[in-house]
Formats: C-alpha cells, sequence, structure tokens
C-alpha cells in the first residue's frame, strides 16, 4: 500500500466530523470519495494533507508511520513534497502567470534552475491543453481554464499520489468536461489520484474504487464497478437514487 | 501687484525650493522609508501572531496613533533632554515621522496581508513552499498591491505634515516662509507661495501613484482602478 489511514478522528468544538475511519490507497489506484454534503470528505482529504490537523490516527506513507494528530512541521513539509492538492477554488497564485504558478514549487520550493522548471511548466501546461496561455494571469482564464493550470501545478513537482477537493464544483456546468477529461487522462496514465467528488460519471467510469461516506464513517466501500451494479447498503442505495 | 511684491516672491522661491529639496525631501524619504521597515515587521509580526512581539505591536501602535503628531514631536525634541537624550532637530523629526507613521501604516499592512485569501497560502504549503517564500512569493507582493493606494496617500500626507517640523526648529519650507516674511511682512503671498512649493511635490507624488497603480494592475484586470 503507498498510503494507508487507520483510525481518524476529528472534531470542530462539539461537532465531530470524522469519527474513526480508514482508507488505503495502492499505487494506481483512482479512488473517489462520495457522500452528502457534511459527511467529512473534504475534512479527510485536508486532514491527510496536514491543511487541518487530525485530533487522532495514524498515516502510513510509502511504508513510513506518522501521527496524524502530532507531526513535526519538518515531517509535514517533507510528506508534502511529494503529494499534491487539488481544490475546489483553484486557489491559484493570483499575482503569478499560469506558467509561473506551475514553475513556483520547482524553482522555489524544490531550487531547479528557471530554465529547467520552464521547460517543466510548459509541459505540464501542454498537457493540460493550455499550450497558448503560458503568460496568461489567472483572470484573464476562465474557471475551467484556471483549474486546469491548478493540476498542471500539482502535476510539476511529480508527486506520487494527488488529493482532488471537489474539483469540478465551482465549475459552471459546460467548464466541467474539460477538467474532467484531464482527470481521465491521469487516471489513464497510471497516476494514483483521491478524488472527493459529486460527478457521479467520473467514479463509474474512471475511478477504480468508491468509498461513500456519511456522518464521519465509511458506509460502503470497494470496486467501482461493484459498488455502482450491487450497492450492499440502504443508504447507498438510497444515495446513488438521487 | 505691485514690482516691489514680485520681487519678493521671486526672490522667496528659490529659498523655498532649496528648504524642499535640502530639507522636506530627505525627511519625507527617510521617514518614510524607516515607516515602511517599521510597519512591515509590526504586520508581520501580528499577522504570525508572535507572541509578546504582537502585544508590543499593538501597544505602538495604541500610543502613536493615539496621541497628536505635534505632541510627540514636542516629547522627543523638547522633552527628551531632560532625560539626558538629546536628539537634533532633524533626526528627532525622522524618528517621529517614522514612528507615527509606521503605526498607521502597520494597520494598513496588516489589513492588506490579511485580504490575501487563506487560499493560496494553503496552495503555496501543498506545493512545498515554507511560511517564509509563500509571504515573499505569493502574500507580500498582492498585499503591497493592496495597500499601495493608502500608502501613496500617507507619504503625500507626510510631504505636508513636515511642515509641523518647524515647531521644532527643522528648517523646512515653512520656516523658510516665515523667515522672509518676517523681514517684508507679505503674509498671504508668502505662505500661498509656501503652500504652492507643496502643491508641488504632492502633484507629482499623485501622478506617481497613478502610474505606479497602473503598473501593479498587471495581474488585476485593467478595468479596476
Amino acid at each position: 500500500m503507498m498510503l494507508e489511514i487507520h483510525d481518524i478522528h476529528k472534531s470542530f468544538g462539539d461537532l465531530q466530523v470524522l469519527r474513526g475511519l480508514d482508507l488505503s490507497v495502492d499505487k494506481g489506484d483512482v479512488v473517489a470519495v462520495l457522500g452528502p454534503s457534511g459527511s467529512g470528505k473534504t475534512t479527510l482529504l485536508r486532514c491527510i494533507n496536514f491543511l487541518e490537523t487530525a485530533d487522532s490516527g495514524r498515516l502510513v506513507f510509502d511504508g513510513e508511520e506518522f501521527s496524524l494528530g502530532h507531526i513535526s512541521k519538518k515531517d509535514i513539509a517533507r510528506l508534502r513534497k511529494k503529494t499534491a492538492f487539488v481544490f475546489q477554488s483553484y486557489n491559484l497564485f493570483l499575482n503569478k502567470t499560469a506558467l509561473q504558478n506551475v514553475t513556483l514549487g520547482l524553482t522555489v520550493g524544490r531550487k531547479l534552475d528557471k530554465e529547467q522548471a520552464n521547460e517543466i511548466g510548459r509541459r505540464m501546461l501542454d498537457k493540460v491543453g493550455l499550450s497558448d496561455r503560458y503568460d496568461y494571469y489567472p483572470y484573464q482564464l476562465s474557471g475551467g481554464q484556471q483549474q486546469r493550470v491548478a493540476i498542471a501545478r500539482a502535476l510539476a513537482t511529480d508527486p506520487e499520489i494527488i488529493f482532488f477537493d471537489e474539483p469540478t464544483s465551482a465549475l459552471d456546468p459546460e467548464l466541467i468536461g474539460e477538467v474532467l477529461s484531464v482527470m481521465r487522462d491521469l487516471a489513464n496514465e497510471g497516476m494514483t489520484m483521491v478524488v472527493v467528488t459529486h460527478e457521479m460519471s467520473f467514479a463509474r467510469d474512471v475511478s477504480k474504487k468508491v468509498i461513500f461516506m456519511e456522518d464521519g464513517r465509511i458506509v460502503e466501500q470497494g470496486e467501482s464497478k461493484e459498488f455502482f451494479a450491487n450497492p450492499k447498503m440502504e443508504r447507498t442505495r438510497e444515495f446513488l437514487k438521487l | 501687484m505691485d514690482e516691489r511684491v514680485i520681487k519678493i516672491l521671486v526672490e522667496a522661491f528659490p529659498k523655498l525650493m532649496n528648504a524642499a529639496v535640502k530639507t522636506m525631501v530627505p525627511l519625507t524619504v527617510l521617514g518614510f522609508s524607516f515607516a515602511m521597515v517599521i510597519s512591515l515587521v509590526v504586520a508581520l509580526v501580528q499577522v504570525a501572531r508572535v507572541p509578546v512581539l504582537k502585544q508590543l505591536a499593538r501597544f505602538y501602535i495604541w500610543i502613536f496613533r493615539g496621541t497628536p503628531l505635534l505632541v510627540q514631536l514636542f516629547v522627543v525634541f523638547y522633552g527628551l533632554p531632560s532625560l539626558g537624550i538629546l536628539i537634533d532637530a532633524f533626526p528627532a523629526a525622522v524618528l517621529v515621522f517614522a514612528l507615527n507613521e509606521g503605526a498607521y501604516a502597520a494597520e494598513t499592512m496588516r489589513a492588506a496581508i490579511e485580504s490575501v485569501s487563506e487560499g493560496q497560502i494553503e496552495a503555496g504549503y501543498c506545493v512545498g513552499l515554507n511560511y517564509i517564500q509563500i509571504m515573499w512569493h505569493i502574500v507580500l507582493p498582492q498585499a503591497m498591491r493592496t495597500a499601495f493606494p493608502s500608502l501613496s496617500n500617507a507619504l503625500i500626507s507626510m510631504v505636508k505634515d513636515t511642515s509641523l517640523a518647524s515647531v521644532i526648529t527643522v528648517q523646512e519650507i515653512m520656516m523658510t516662509a516665515q523667515r522672509v516674511n518676517a523681514r517684508y511682512y507679505e503674509p498671504l503671498l508668502l505662505y500661498c507661495e509656501a503652500g504652492v512649493v507643496y502643491l508641488i511635490f504632492s502633484t507629482v507624488l499623485t501622478w506617481l501613484q497613478s502610474v505606479g497603480e497602473k503598473y501593479l494592475n498587471k495581474y488585476r484586470g485593467g478595468n479596476r482602478s
């Protein structure tokens, strides 16, 4: 297993958002995390990447074990160099061009020289279909284009796994397709991805595994085909009908 | 206007410009530069929630925003010597202007820094940057853009406030006008002339502000001011 989460707990005040949840992701897996709003999906993803600090739980990454509740800044920084995150609201750096957004993690974060970083950056933008937008600032790009820049930025640092937090939820319906198609290409290339999503078609057609969450727990999980063809739990069947 | 008055005004003009270039400009440049350094440090200490220093920063802002500039000038120049601290008029003025403007600008900067979305900071961490790198490459450039109009206004205000330094014997534009007036007694025209000298400098700065804003707008959409 590349990534394992054991017994993760997280509360915001009195509200228990994650109540002892386990998750494992293998290399090359594409895992879709489904569930109604407020089920803890986003919090789960944010805790795995330490954007939130979980109350307790263990994380095993490439065989190395960490405490989700108590981890040094150094270990967080080290783990983050192997992972990448794509946000619902893109979170592009507004003072940087598309290319600079993609290369900042290379030139500043990893001290690559500028030429090399630019070459990687251009390649990544080409890959997401933005070869004609290198020097555009975020405000000059549509939502779908911004999210594709964000995906290129995630790819640039050559991560072992990419976390997607509802990557299409902020997009106009006609722009969702271009982002999903980039994600589909990545999945086909064998990229390891954990995707919190409301896009049933993506979960059904692209992901290999599906996790269905509610109230901070996993209700049901399984191979994607099996999950959609024969949901075992009553709650899952109800959710899929929506 | 008779010939005598014109002669007085023409003779006074180079004296006033001289005071502007030799005193007002250095006082403003030094005072404002130090104010920028102070305000950046004071703002960052608060944003990064550094214990103790954060409280000190609030205390400093409270004192210097809560008391008049004129009182601060008097305390430093006329008051501190009783404690054995003697500062010459010009450095005393620089010190007071820097501390006074630093307190105001710190609040401007803090608000500007906090206006940069949390999401960009998170994205910075996720691509492998540390706090200082995120501040330097992402947050501060955007905060500077946001703070730029307010800071420009503050700079223009400081140009005019340097006239107060005359009360602690700094020989700037106002004091020069007073001296010429003491000899010829043409208060209306001489003080108006002093006003014109200030106006020249603040007009240039206002123009520079609009040029600067245009440049800084490059990542923000052209039709925003």
